[in-house]
């Protein structure tokens, strides 16, 4: 099995003028035209960028940003999908002495226009079309903005707009510079100290407005290395770079990690053909949300629920087996040599074949982070044998503070800080940390700021505790803990994410906070419900027909009658209902790394809720739902709320 | 585009009759289709605009009048001849090979470009190789990534939901490089985004330096129509009422007398 620890101990020394780009430098001297420090699929085949052509874009468009204007600490902001030409603006901008800030690729025009205003950005990187429509129609609302760049030439033949220009004419206007003025890229470089800023990262924020996060040059470079000191990555390691670049954890392992240690990542076709593309890599090294990993768990789930008969049987006498050892492992205890041999049957005849399809087939350290991932998922993954680990950190300590360690894991946990970070519970119960990755502090907003850095501690806002082992334990964020009727404390992810891990639920929202009993909310999985109806030969129209149908709700009644019995009786759902639509972060009930926005949604639905806790059994719902592209339709829908008996036990 | 730019006439059709038996589908329709325009052809349903497009391509000869493709006559002609001298099209009805994926059903729209016969296909060498990886090459740089069709080039066809199956057919008609595409009804049975997406694609074979193929379409959604033709021409029971720019068109008191009761038509998307 694929496994054994490597050692690479990264050859940087962080000093007070180390900064990303003069590792890039360095990493470029080394490699040359050796070693890819890129790969993207292109027209349906892999192509190679070096470290030396890795190294020539971003001095290029760092000088073309220069010859544009472009004065140190300005902003430049970047929206797009993961592509190299992402990677090359942004080191660009920070070789340039700039300051890079990036948007999710799905942000509204709204959202766009706030950032861009906010940090006063002077340039925005775009891909192609449609990132270039939205700028333009919000360019007048920004007066700081200066030049669009864009770097896919398709559909761009009709702009003559004067903001824009192409990544190629900054590029040829950087050699022009260069010609001029040989050296001046290096000059520009060694004018960098570890202490300025790199990124300005926007939070998701659940609660309010995007705050900007400073991050350093020394937050970020200290953060690869202490996170590369408890899992090493090598240079000859591959990663798949699929997730949004505006998320912190994509920075962690492509910048802060993958420049200091070199190893090549990866760019897919089309968003759409990532999972396909991860497969064809299999990468050695894997970050993403619970929800990816949720997806892949569902997928698994709905395949097995088609197979034939002695398929299925396979498989689940294989995940009986895998479960047994990874319960094993997770309670230390040693595999017996009988146990040990099915394992090995086990992964000869499913699990190998599972993993390549997965495209975990290589990999070493699956992390996940970002939100609450369920203890079953994450059972699942251990049981196929994939060393699936927790990390906890947030954007504020540039993406990680604790992690689990090698034969340490336990799935209710995040982990133990990683080297030179201290982590404390306040008597409130909230954690704090302090390490060399904690931030600057927030662009613009004393206040915040004020709140979240005290004394060089980081006030994370999330409760929790640390339990016998030295292992943190996340609660829930403090405004989302729930107090139940019988005054005892409860987190609602920890149902949610039990709840999610039915294939055919895609979201779930737990209600009971100060209320008499608790309730659900639940959306299903349009794709696997529609599916199943399919098979059983039921009528629907639309997402909103399907998730009133009777049937449907009898098989999420049984989810959490499932789900309920392992729970003390007041934490038990009393009551559910489906809602009509998925939740949506354009709808802004998701923040754009899909964690729920419970104020929001709670004032949103209020007419739910208020529902939930009559005595009734239908509720009419009266909305208005959003576009990406800005438009509105309105929804008028009746729901059945389903009462579930309580049978008394634990 | 304005009348002094347009471009030399590429197709003409000359007062076409065909009859079906003794009724008239298309009774003296003529149309000059000319370089490089949108050319749409609207009208209610049985006004002859896909026997217009069958004339045009080959599926039917038409008993009276001429069709003139660049300056040759080719009303005699039979389709896979027309198709060399670069008239492709999509159909109304779906036309797919289900059973095989879609780079194997692109790549039969280029077969009329290759050179190499079954012996030396089944060998696999040399020249027969290059001009293999060479096709590979072109449909992958300039169909695939212009279609956004990458995630699906491996999925056989059947499975596809029917917005990507017209897709795949436009890109099939794409591989033979034509000069004169035919759509019939592309819009047809798409749901709104997929409807944009096609009418980008449309425009982009259109404007595209490296493509720039002069497209006749047949499209029951006048709000695409409307937008992106330079010429439309109007049928009603087998005659043609007018031709003009889409402004044109609209203000035609015949055309509006021709759609009177059928005010769906009109109705846009939108």
């Amino acid at each position: 099995m694929p496994h054994g620890d490597k050692t690479f101990t990264i050859p940087f020394k962080i000093t007070d003028e180390l900064t990303l780009p003069k590792v890039l430098i360095e990493t470029a001297k080394k490699y040359g035209h050796n070693k890819a420090a890129m790969r993207e699929k292109e027209f349906g085949l892999w192509k190679p960028i070096t470290w030396q052509d890795y190294l020539d874009r971003v001095k290029y468009i760092a000088l073309g940003l220069n010859s544009l204007g472009l004065q140190r600490e300005d902003k430049v902001a970047m929206i797009g999908d993961n592509r190299p030409e992402g990677l090359w603006a942004e080191m660009g901008t920070l070789s340039a002495g700039g300051i890079a800030v990036w948007l999710f690729q799905d942000s509204l025009l709204d959202e766009v226009a706030y950032i861009i205003n906010h940090s006063d950005a002077v340039f925005l990187f775009g891909e192609g079309q449609e990132e270039v429509d939205k700028a333009l129609s919000i360019k007048d609302r920004c007066p700081y903005l200066k030049k669009i760049i864009w770097d896919d030439p398709k559909g761009m033949r009709g702009y003559d707009d004067p903001m824009l220009i192409s990544l190629k004419e900054v590029m040829r206007l950087g050699r022009e510079l260069e010609q001029k003025d040989p050296g001046v890229f290096e000059r520009t470089v060694d004018q960098g100290l570890t202490k300025d800023v790199a990124l300005l990262f926007y939070t998701s924020g659940t609660t309010a407005l995007p705050k900007g996060a400073l991050l350093s040059h020394y937050n970020l470079l200290t953060m690869g290395q202490a996170m590369m000191g408890v899992d090493p990555c090598t240079p000859e390691d591959d990663f798949v770079s699929f997730l949004p670049f505006a998320w912190i954890g994509e920075q962690m392992m492509s910048i802060s990690s993958g420049l200091q240690v070199g190893f090549t990542i990866n760019f897919p076709e089309e968003p759409e053909t990532a999972q396909e593309n991860i497969r064809e890599i299999g990468p050695h090294v894997m970050f993403a949300p619970p929800r990816m990993y949720e997806q892949m768990t569902r997928t698994v789930q709905v395949k097995n629920l088609d197979s034939s008969w002695i398929k299925r049987n396979i498989f689940n006498w294989a995940m009986k087996v895998g479960y047994r050892v990874a319960d094993l492992k997770f309670d230390k205890k040693p595999v017996p040599a009988g146990m040990q041999f099915l394992r090995w049957l086990a992964y000869v005849i499913v699990f190998k074949k599972l993993r390549d399809h997965l495209g975990l087939s290589r990999v070493r350290n699956a992390y996940t982070g970002g939100a609450a991932m369920g203890p079953d998922h994450f059972r699942f993954f251990h049981s196929l044998g994939v060393n699936l680990k927790q990390i906890y950190g947030q954007t504020e300590i540039a993406g990680i503070s604790v992690l689990h360690r090698k034969g340490d894991i336990k799935f209710d946990t995040v982990g133990t800080p990683i080297p030179g970070t201290e982590v404390k519970i306040t008597e409130e119960g909230e954690i704090i940390s302090k390490s060399p990755s904690v931030f600057l502090g927030y662009y613009k907003n004393p206040e915040a700021t004020e709140k979240t850095l005290q004394d060089g501690w980081l006030y994370s806002g999330d409760k929790g505790f640390i339990d016998e082992d030295g292992h943190l334990v996340v609660f829930d964020r403090s405004k989302d803990v729930m107090i139940l009727h019988d005054k005892s404390i409860f987190a609602p992810q920890y149902l949610e994410t039990r709840l999610k891990f039915a294939p055919f639920i895609k979201d779930a929202w737990v209600i009971g906070h100060e209320r008499a009993y608790i309730t659900a909310v639940i959306c299903i999985d349009y794709a696997v419900v529609g599916k199943w109806a399919d098979d059983k030969k039921l009528n629907y129209t639309s997402y909103h027909e399907l998730s009133q149908k009777p049937e449907v709700y009898d098989l999420v009644e049984k989810q959490i009658r499932e789900a309920n019995r392992s729970l003390k009786k007041p934490a038990k759902v009393h009551k559910f209902l489906n809602l009509y639509k998925e939740f949506d972060a354009d709808d802004e009930e998701l923040t754009r790394t899909r964690k729920l926005r419970r104020a929001f949604v709670e004032n949103r639905y209020k007419v739910l809720v208020e529902a939930l806790y009559q005595d009734t059994d239908s509720v009419h719902m009266d909305t208005t739902i959003t576009y990406e592209d800005g438009r509105v339709s309105q929804i008028k829908a009746d729901l059945h709320i389903r009462k579930i008996p309580i049978e008394e036990g634990k | 585009m304005e009348a002094d730019q347009r471009g030399p006439v590429m197709l003409k059709v000359d007062e076409i009759h065909m009859y079906f038996g003794k009724v008239a589908a298309l009774s003296g329709v003529s149309i000059d289709v000319r370089k490089g325009e949108i050319h749409s052809i609207i009208g209610p349903n049985g006004a002859g605009k896909t026997v217009l497009l069958n004339c045009i391509n080959g599926l039917y000869h038409p008993q009276k009048g001429s069709i003139t493709f660049e300056g040759q006559e080719i009303s005699k002609m039979r389709p896979h001849n027309r198709a060399k001298l670069g008239l492709s099209r999509t159909f109304q009805k779906i036309e797919l090979f289900k059973g095989m994926t879609v780079l194997d059903n692109i790549r039969l729209g280029r077969h009329i470009h290759m050179k190499s016969g079954i012996l030396s296909g089944a060998v696999y060498f040399g020249k027969t190789a290059k001009e293999e990886v060479e096709t590979r090459q072109y449909l992958e740089e300039e169909i695939i990534d212009l279609l956004e069709i990458e995630a699906i080039r491996n999925k056989t066809v059947a499975m596809l939901p029917y917005g990507l199956q017209k897709r795949v057919e436009l890109g099939r008609a794409l591989a033979l490089n034509p000069k004169l595409l035919l759509l019939d009804e592309p819009l047809a049975g798409l749901n709104l985004e997929e409807v944009e997406d096609m009418a980008r694609f449309i425009i982009d074979i259109s404007e595209d330096e490296k493509w720039k193929v002069t497209c006749i379409l047949v499209e029951h959604d006048m709000g695409v129509v409307m937008d992106i033709s330079d010429q439309v021409s109007v049928l009603n029971f087998g005659n043609k009422i007018t031709t003009g720019t889409p402004q044109e068109v609209q203000a035609n008191p015949q055309v509006v007398k021709a759609y009177l009761g059928e005010e769906d038509l009109y109705a846009t998307r939108r």
